[in-house]
């Protein structure tokens, strides 16, 4: 089953084409990669899918709904989860509350009951934080559970960030270049962290990287992206050998 | 006929309250241009433009064009001042505290001059520097303290273009509201053209000042507070950070206010100025002239 | 009871600071005009709390706080005046109006403007808050009891120690509830980050409403509260320096702190009052002149410390 369909998508931003023309889809279950020199669009492609913007032209299909022009928030009920290249943890906010807060945004309880402290209160807080413990536990930022989220490494806030859009429990999750800043050994970590969550939480993934070789090892299919336009959309080894992605990233062809 | 003759002079008594509005507005304007910030106290510094003059004319006995050089100087000392000693420091700290600052800095100036030992919170019958004379124009008269105001205000406009469109300091005022790093990297001195941003506006605001106190002569250390709200609201209209929208909002809001009190009521005067920000900010938050901007 | 378990320690305290001043006014030891300071207190502060959800928790930054708090007066007034009303069970009602009244109106004006950002909403809330100075200033022209320029005077005399004592300690009960819940949590979501809020299911618009609704229904208690204490307002009272008193003691107190905001309000009060009591008339005035010099320091002091939000 196609978990999404992107039809001609297009967003201009004053006279400049970011998206242009694109089209693809995702399988359920599969991982899919997303390349591009920097300013290719990418980003914008997920802001579109996540619905920070809203597209000029084009549909969006989210498991055969159309969901072009839906609000991030109704998104994220639906099953669409990101995280962010520059990271958009809640910086003040501890590494537990910050799991909460998603966790809790499927709203388990309303103001009246938690007003007045009703059962529905209790057990709607009492489940949400198991729910966020073994999140905390999954990622293995136990010992940081009461930190203030800024206070974390690098590495830690990637994995917090993550740990918090699986909070939200969605089908398919954007990954923004997750790599980025990481050394050799932690992208390693990263590669397994990601299938392993992919077997745990029957994700399907849509991944943007820089990083050539975790995108190539995780990826099922990868889709190559220059000036906002599709180039190729194939298997890893297919785009590895492919003339026009080795032009966009190293420019003009030699002769 | 006489309706006709009626709004046109509706028109010359918009014009003379819009040209004082568009003169403060300017260095709202210019201001949120460099810096992204509403300067609050900027409305006292018309307020000031006013009471020096009074000062200078009533203590002095000055003549007219004196009043006006030494007042856009004094003026334009305090913009300066106020940028050091209250802005600069926070230029770096997150914009709410830069804003509450400003709002001091408004407070203060008006409560201070407000002490009995100085102006009083009273109002002030401001010195008329000469006769008025009206001319009759059959269609609507018009008095010379209102050319007066055209006068200077277009002279004023007029320098002000020559300053931004055809003076170094005027190019690089323009690119650092355009974008503030890449200026300072290109050599700009950022201090000193922010300094001059708030020069020229004080400046521009005390002249307004003057006029104000010759068209209405009654000054009052608060007089500042809605003139001054009025004419951000100008330059919202217009397009904040826009020049010549600030000059057209200011219009716009002075022709507004001036038929709403001959039509309406002098009542729902004010109401109407503010009902048309919470149009702007919902409907057209980019002004007339302003360009859309996309969220990130 | 279940309900005021979460406080238990936080009323107890409240308790015992209520027995200590009812003996201090019930033996005489402190006189009506500091009686009448201590309520006043205890109604800012109450206010305080209502920006202090506004601000403090959301990081919404309104300057025209103080409207609704006016608007809550002068329904009050109206309305204990107009009824006859006398009596603490027929001012229930009257008090419930004044909210529902100030927090409708923060819901209508808060659904187009909570969506600008911090200074254009800055100038809105501004705008706004001038706006109601202007209606109450001709308020006599809509009917003549509500006084105009001149004041509305009469109003009956119904505020006393419990009253506002305990209602307000029953409101930061409720209010703590808020705060210790997905709500509160949410709350501050939005202030630190309210794009990366939206994106993992929060409602942003939703909750930043509810809060400034929730904000303008507590400042329309304090203000019905005020009415009924001092017996008479003025349009003057509502005016940008009284927001910008709130914003102040919200600033003191700690954004997101409502104990440290009671702490203020007390403070702030005591201070402007005490100033009263020890500056001979004629240097009364410096008062206002000292605050905004306060307000500056205090920004150039903690410009990041005293503002957790992050510009972007």
């Amino acid at each position: 089953m196609k978990v999404l369909e992107v039809i001609n998508l297009e967003k201009s931003f004053g006279g400049v084409k970011a998206v242009d023309d694109v089209s693809f889809f995702i399988e359920q279950g599969e991982t899919f990669g997303i390349i591009g020199p920097n300013g290719a669009g990418k980003t914008t492609l997920f802001n579109l899918i996540s619905g920070i913007y809203t597209p000029d032209n084009g549909k969006i299909i989210f498991k055969g709904k159309d969901i072009t022009g839906f609000m991030p928030y109704k998104l994220s009920h639906i099953g669409i989860a990101r995280t962010f290249q520059n990271m958009r943890l809640f910086g003040s906010l501890t590494v537990l509350e910050n799991i909460l807060s998603a966790v809790l945004s499927k709203r388990p309880y309303n103001i009246f009951q938690a007003v007045f402290r009703t059962n529905g209160y209790t057990k709607g807080e009492k489940n949400a934080y198991n729910m966020a413990r073994e999140l905390i536990d999954f990622f293995g930022l136990n010992e940081k559970a009461d930190y203030p989220a800024n206070s974390l490494s690098y590495g830690e806030q990637r994995r917090l960030e993550l740990a918090r859009a699986l909070a939200t429990g969605p089908s398919l999750m954007l990954i923004d270049e997750p790599g980025a800043g990481m050394n050799p050994k932690e992208i390693g970590d990263l590669a397994s962290m990601i299938k392993t969550i992919k077997d745990k939480f029957s994700v399907t993934i849509a991944i943007i990287e820089h990083q050539m070789n975790l995108i190539m090892n995780i990826s099922d299919r990868i889709m190559a992206m220059d000036f906002g336009e599709v180039i190729t959309t194939s298997t890893p080894q297919e785009v590895k050998k492919d003339k026009r992605v080795i032009e966009a990233y190293l420019g003009e062809e030699l002769d | 006929m006489e309706q006709i003759s009626y709004i046109l002079q509706q028109v010359v008594n918009g014009i003379q309250l819009g040209a004082v509005y568009a003169l403060i507005a300017l260095g709202y304007t210019m201001v949120y241009g460099v810096l992204r910030l509403i300067n609050f106290a900027h409305g006292d510094v018309f307020m000031l433009g006013a009471f020096v003059a009074y000062f200078l004319i009533s203590k002095f006995g000055l003549p007219v064009y004196l009043v006006f050089i030494l007042t856009m100087v004094s003026c334009a000392l305090v913009g300066y001042v106020i940028e050091k000693v209250a802005y600069k420091p926070l230029r770096d700290a997150p914009k709410i505290s830069l804003l509450i600052t400003a709002v001091g800095v408004s407070l203060f100036l008006e409560y201070f001059l407000s002490l009995k030992a100085l102006f009083t919170p009273n109002y002030i019958p401001f010195p008329r520097p000469f006769e008025i004379e009206t001319y009759d124009l059959s269609f609507f008269v018009i008095t010379n303290v209102q050319l007066l105001i055209f006068i200077i205000t277009f002279i004023s406009l007029f320098i002000l273009y020559l300053l931004i469109y055809k003076t170094r300091y005027g190019i690089a005022m323009r690119a650092v509201s355009y974008d503030k790093e890449t200026a300072s990297l290109m050599g700009v001195g950022i201090d000193g053209i922010i300094s001059f941003t708030f020069i020229i506006g004080a400046s521009l605001a005390g002249v307004g000042g003057i006029l104000y106190g010759i068209a209405y002569p009654q000054i009052n250390v608060f007089m500042g507070i809605m003139p001054g709200i009025k004419s951000f609201i100008a330059a919202v209209l217009g397009g904040i950070g826009i020049i010549h929208g600030a000059v057209v909002g200011g219009l716009i809001i002075g022709l507004c206010e001036v038929f709403v009190s001959a039509f309406l009521s002098s009542t729902f005067r004010d109401g109407v100025i503010f009902i048309i920000l919470f149009a702007v900010l919902l409907f057209r938050p980019m002004g007339i002239f302003g360009k859309r901007i996309e969220k990130v | 009871m279940r309900f005021l378990k979460e406080s238990k320690q936080f009323l107890v305290v409240a308790f015992i600071i209520y027995v200590i001043l009812k003996a201090l006014f019930v033996f005489g030891v402190a006189s009506s005009y500091i009686q009448q300071i201590v309520q006043y207190a205890v109604i800012i502060a109450l206010t305080s709390i209502g920006l202090n959800i506004i601000y403090g928790f959301t990081g919404q930054f309104s300057l025209g706080h103080a409207a609704f708090y006016g608007i809550g007066a002068y329904t009050s007034a109206y309305l204990t005046k107009v009824l006859g009303i006398d009596s603490l069970f027929s001012y229930i009602p009257v008090l419930m109006a004044c909210s529902v009244i100030s927090g409708l109106i923060g819901f209508l004006i808060g659904i187009p403007i909570l969506k600008l950002k911090d200074d254009f909403l800055a100038i809105a809330t501004l705008g706004f808050g001038t706006l109601v100075r202007v209606f109450f200033d001709n308020s006599d022209k809509i009917s003549d009891v509500l006084g105009g320029s001149r004041g509305f005077v009469g109003i009956p005399k119904i505020t006393n120690l419990e009253l506002v004592l305990f209602f307000t300690l029953f409101i930061i009960v409720i209010t703590r509830h808020m705060i210790n819940s997905r709500f509160g949590l949410f709350w501050r979501c939005i202030k630190d980050d309210e794009l990366a809020a939206s994106s993992i299911g929060i409602n942003t618009a939703n909750m930043k409403l509810m809060a400034f609704t929730y904000g303008c229904m507590l400042a329309g208690f304090g203000g019905a509260f005020y009415a009924n204490l001092y017996t008479f307002l003025h349009p003057s009272n509502f005016d940008i320096l009284k927001s910008i008193d709130f914003l102040i003691i919200v600033i003191i107190g700690g954004m997101g702190n409502i104990v440290g905001t009671i702490l203020a309000s007390f403070i702030w009060v005591g201070f402007i009052e005490g100033l009263r009591i020890i500056l001979p008339s004629e240097v009364l005035d410096i008062r206002w002149v000292v605050i905004p010099i306060l307000l500056i320091f205090i920004m150039m002091w903690r410009p990041y410390g005293i503002m957790a939000k992050k510009t972007k």
